[in-house]
């Protein structure tokens, strides 16, 4: 039932927010962070109460499920379900979901409470995103964030939003109608083959079907995540939607809405297509490789601030794509924690660029310099994470991108020498922003008002997180390990059921991980 | 016939004693307040009296007509449709200057037309219902007579309908040469079983002639060129009929058709619906795209919109007339509504066609913006809205039948089709205009139905499932 609430809160705050907002624009930032803080405890409850309970049951190791029937004459329930990896990202939508309230609190002053409906209701399909073990209901969701992020991009957005939201919308709509095309298809192909017709996805794992088919659908599932990723050639929607949002709707877009794509790879499309998904996994990887340097490259040659942060990300996606595709625990592993840095970074970098756009009203890198001078707080913070970006030991960033290029080493060592130039461009165009923006001599004269105190605690909060991940990253690992070891074995399972072991090193190499895993039935072994 | 069967028709005989007594009501005393209500009555009437029909062994009355499950369902959305379109037009009339109690007249005519059309089981009642509903629509087009738009929208529907008519009979007559025979399922069944030799030139050219008529009524591609300037002529309340209760009796009709054989086993004739679904989905939707007038872009629209539902009406089988009719019911309330939002702020005189009209609407009032944009969503197929539900089936449908092409086209013409209504959308949410008008109050009638519809809408829109369980029970 928790999971439940965890969307009808939101819900039912948006709409409350809505209502009192035209009187009281307060109490709409009020309730929208009462509920977040609702939603965070919730799920750390979750965290905590059955954190000894993490054990694989025959459906995998799920913490809380509920499974309603919704449409039962097409096979569809509500059923939701929650493992370590949702449950990470539930917490990570619940924290910048705060954080982007925090991060509103004075830039939003027109319709505010239009605009806490709009936010809290992203954050709602978000977490219903992560939270669905149902397609349909999968896809329900899938598509009900996309329309209030495209009335925040339209109504709060800067100059040229409605041109930024239209092609943010048909970006991800015509994706997402492929992906449920796609959905219908793998209804029908598992349908016809089993006689039940279901859109259960813990009864559509291990679909058999030929290979050109399972190829067809799993680009159909593909292309929706990697828009949204988004993975070279579909970012171009990207750095128009994040630069034009407002700020608190970059750090939902960067940090939440892009991190839907990758959780949709890890949990649908390897999972469900585990042979295709292999076939298909060189190009991915290439793709993954031309998105880190060339998203870059084009980080670098930006001169509107936020611009350049919005390329950063495509960058800092190619490496997610890579891990995902690339395919072991230990890749797997840096994907998650690469989901969670990267949103806590860059979400903060966004918050950033709004503050000091609030304080100078330009964007443009050229008219800053200098400006440590006047605010050394904000410029110190900025320092931080853009260190953070550009992978620092010690910071969250570092450890996940590290772990990804580990997991591709075994993989393909060219692939991993070549994104290991990720992260020289990427100290280049970092260091590059901090240089141009804040140092240098205070030529315009800027005497600007330093960090607020609710803007010093938002950004104390993303600072001790992404230390934290940076120094300690265990008790993620512990959350997310007996969720991401299933999902390994159910596709090496399938992907050996199909065809000879060619991953058998793979599985005997996990074997040797700490006694968490030792519960693994020994039948997997080939 | 027996007292069975009068019972049985008991909505029907509603639905035509209603307009005699109104006519008597109004030669006594003319009164728009009076007509309406009574109006009301008479479908509300019609309505409730539909349940206290149904028994087990009701079915076919007399040659012409049958009231079976099917055709009691379609009789209760058409004059569900048109109740909704009365409420509707009692707040647009309020403004005209002439008299208004004739226009109820025409259009309870106009429904008992569409509910003959839904019950016919022979092609004499077809296209009796076909012309009670077409002559009260040529007067009911052209209705306020203020405008040369009004009378050239109706000249143009009533050349136009005239001709295809003519071809609808024609094409009776064949079929009838051919076969001997004017029962309506007998042309389907026949080619489906017959071989293909036998499939002969008259029974053929009849079919596809009757084909004709039917898709001008439905303003499929390429019997479409009426719609637009039509949609834009009318009266608001008017066009919301047409486009709803209008369309829905041929949608009925061609179901009924068509209904009892397998259509992708009728060779040619499948290949001339795929056509006609394809090209209908892909004009209407690219020239929608191009429009300024909001009644023009939803006509448009509703071309493409139709063409979806071929996709449906040709996987056939099991699913494909529950998906049809969930659709069509689907597409009643969102159309009704976005009709109903244009009607609620037009008037005889002047009607908020433009997108530049609604500029800001949603600042200016937002529960008729927020109306007006969860009907765009729905037509746009977003979740939360039984748009999306609709065509979720309509897919499954053509998936189902694994007609690729279709589902491609569906599916990529419903992108384009987000890119139109999108701009109306936008439009909605863009800051107002800064003229300061007099906030007019809106018809409450009108407002309260707007409220219902979009009840329906998002609530069809969470909870399908018990509405899918009736269609499937009263047409299975």
């Amino acid at each position: 039932m928790i999971l439940v609430w965890l969307i009808i809160v939101p819900t039912a705050a948006g709409l409350l927010a809505w209502l009192l907002g035209n009187r009281h624009p307060s109490w709409s930032r009020w309730i929208s962070l009462i509920a977040l803080a609702i939603n965070l405890i919730l799920s750390l409850t979750l965290l905590t109460r059955d954190a000894h309970l993490l054990t694989i049951t025959p459906g995998g190791p799920w913490l809380a499920e509920i499974d309603l029937n919704w449409i039962p004459q097409l096979g569809i329930s509500f059923h939701l379900a929650v493992d370590g990896l949702s449950l990470v990202l539930v917490l990570l939508t619940a924290f910048l979901g705060m954080t982007a309230v925090g991060s509103a609190w004075t830039e939003i002053k027109e319709r505010v409470g239009f605009f806490y409906f709009n936010l809290m209701w992203v954050l709602a399909g978000i977490t219903g995103v992560f939270l669905a073990l149902d397609l349909f209901l999968f896809y329900f969701f899938w598509e009900m964030m996309l329309v209030p992020m495209y009335f925040i991009i339209a109504v709060w957005g800067h100059e040229n939003r409605i041109y930024a939201a239209i092609k943010f919308f048909l970006f991800t709509q015509i994706s997402g109608l492929l992906m449920l095309v796609a959905i219908i298809g793998l209804y029908f192909v598992h349908g016809r083959s089993s006689g039940v017709y279901t859109f259960n996805y813990l009864q559509l794992l291990g679909t058999e079907m030929p290979a050109p088919t399972a190829m067809v659908l799993m680009l159909g599932f593909l292309i929706a995540f990697v828009v949204k990723l988004p993975a070279f050639p579909v970012h171009t929607w990207l750095p128009d939607a994040h630069t034009e949002a407002p700020t608190p709707g970059s750090v939902i877009l960067a940090g939440l809405l892009l991190k839907t794509g990758a959780y949709g790879l890890m949990r649908f499309t390897v999972p469900l297509f585990p042979q295709a998904a292999f076939d298909f996994a060189p190009i991915a990887i290439i793709l993954g490789i031309i998105g880190i340097l060339y998203g870059a490259l084009l980080a670098f040659s930006q001169t509107d601030l936020k611009r350049m942060v919005a390329y950063t990300s495509v960058s800092h996606m190619g490496f997610v794509l890579l891990g995902v595709f690339v395919w072991n625990e230990l890749a797997l592993k840096g994907v998650v924690l690469q989901i969670l840095c990267h949103g806590i970074s860059t979400g903060a970098l966004f918050i950033l660029v709004g503050a000091i756009q609030e304080r100078i009203e330009t964007r443009d890198m050229r008219r800053m310099g200098g400006l440590w001078d006047t605010i050394p707080r904000l410029a110190g913070v900025a320092m931080i994470f853009a260190l953070a970006s550009l992978g620092l030991p010690g910071l969250g960033n570092f450890v996940s991108e590290i772990l990804i290029l580990f997991g591709t080493y075994r993989d393909s060592v060219p692939a991993a020498v070549l994104a290991t130039l990720g992260l020289i461009s990427a100290t280049i165009y970092a260091l590059w922003m901090i240089q141009v923006a804040f140092h240098g001599p205070n030529k315009k004269g800027w005497k600007l008002p330093d960090l607020s105190g609710r803007e010093a605690a938002l950004m104390g909060a993303m600072i001790v997180a992404i230390l934290w991940l940076g120094l300690y990253p265990q008790p993620v690992f512990k959350t997310i390990t007996p969720a991401l070891h299933h999902l390994d074995q159910t596709v090496t399972r399938m992907q050996i059921a199909a065809r000879a072991p060619a991953k058998a090193i793979v599985l005997s190499e996990t074997a040797k991980r700490p006694p968490a895993q030792s519960v693994r039935p020994k039948g997997d072994n080939p | 016939m027996s007292f069975a069967d009068l019972i049985a028709l008991m909505p029907l005989m509603i639905l035509a004693i209603t307009p005699i007594a109104v006519m008597l009501v109004v030669a006594v005393h003319r009164s728009h307040s009076i007509t309406a209500v009574l109006t009301a009555i008479g479908l509300a009437g019609a309505l409730i009296s539909l349940p206290l029909t149904s028994s087990p062994e009701t079915g076919q009355v007399t040659m012409l007509l049958i009231v079976d499950g099917f055709a009691r369902f379609y009789i209760g959305l058409l004059v569900a449709a048109g109740f909704v379109a009365v409420l509707l037009s009692y707040g647009y009339l309020q403004t005209y200057e002439g008299h208004c109690e004739e226009y109820y007249i025409l259009m309870l005519l106009a429904v008992l037309g569409s509910a003959v059309i839904v019950t016919s089981s022979h092609f004499a009642s077809f296209f009796l219902g076909l012309e009670i509903l077409s002559i009260s629509l040529y007067a009911l087009i052209a209705y306020p007579r203020l405008k040369a738009k009004d009378i050239e929208a109706g000249l143009k529907y009533l050349i136009l309908a005239a001709t295809s008519a003519a071809f609808l009979v024609f094409g009776m007559a064949l079929i009838y040469a051919a076969l001997g025979t004017m029962e309506l399922t007998r042309p389907a069944t026949f080619i489906y079983s017959a071989a293909a030799e036998r499939r002969s030139l008259p029974l053929m050219t009849g079919l596809i002639m009757l084909l004709v008529g039917i898709g001008f009524k439905l303003a499929v591609v390429p019997f479409h060129l009426w719609t637009p300037d039509v949609y834009q002529g009318a009266p608001a309340p008017v066009t919301a009929f047409v486009a709803t209760v209008s369309k829905g009796s041929l949608v009925g009709l061609i179901v009924r058709l068509f209904g009892q054989v397998d259509i992708a086993a009728l060779g040619s004739l499948f290949t001339v619906f795929t056509v006609i679904a394809v090209s209908s989905m892909i004009f209407g939707n690219i020239l929608a795209l191009l429009q300024k007038n909001v009644k023009r872009l939803l006509a448009y629209s509703s071309i493409a919109h139709l063409g979806y539902l071929l996709v449906a009406f040709l996987a056939g089988g099991s699913i494909g007339p529950t998906a049809v009719t969930f659709y069509l019911i689907a597409y009643f309330v969102m159309t009704l509504g976005a009709f109903g939002v244009i009607t609620v702020l037009s008037g005889p005189q002047k009607e908020a066609e433009y997108i530049d009209d609604y500029r800001g609407l949603f600042w200016r009032r937002p529960w008729l913006g927020g109306t007006f944009t969860a009907m765009l969503m729905s037509l746009a197929g977003i979740p939360l809205t039984v748009g999306f539900i609709g065509k979720f089936y309509l897919a499954v449908a053509g998936v189902s039948a694994s007609l690729w092409l279709l589902v491609i086209v569906l599916v990529m013409t419903s992108g384009i089709g987000l890119f139109y209504y999108l701009r109306v959308v936008v439009a909605i949410f863009a800051p107002p205009p800064q003229t300061n008008t007099p906030k007019e109050t809106l018809p409450l009638a009108g407002e309260l139905t707007l409220a219902g519809l979009t009840v329906v809408l998002v609530g069809i829109g969470l909870l399908p499932s018990p509405l899918l369980e009736i269609i499937r029970n009263m047409i299975a």
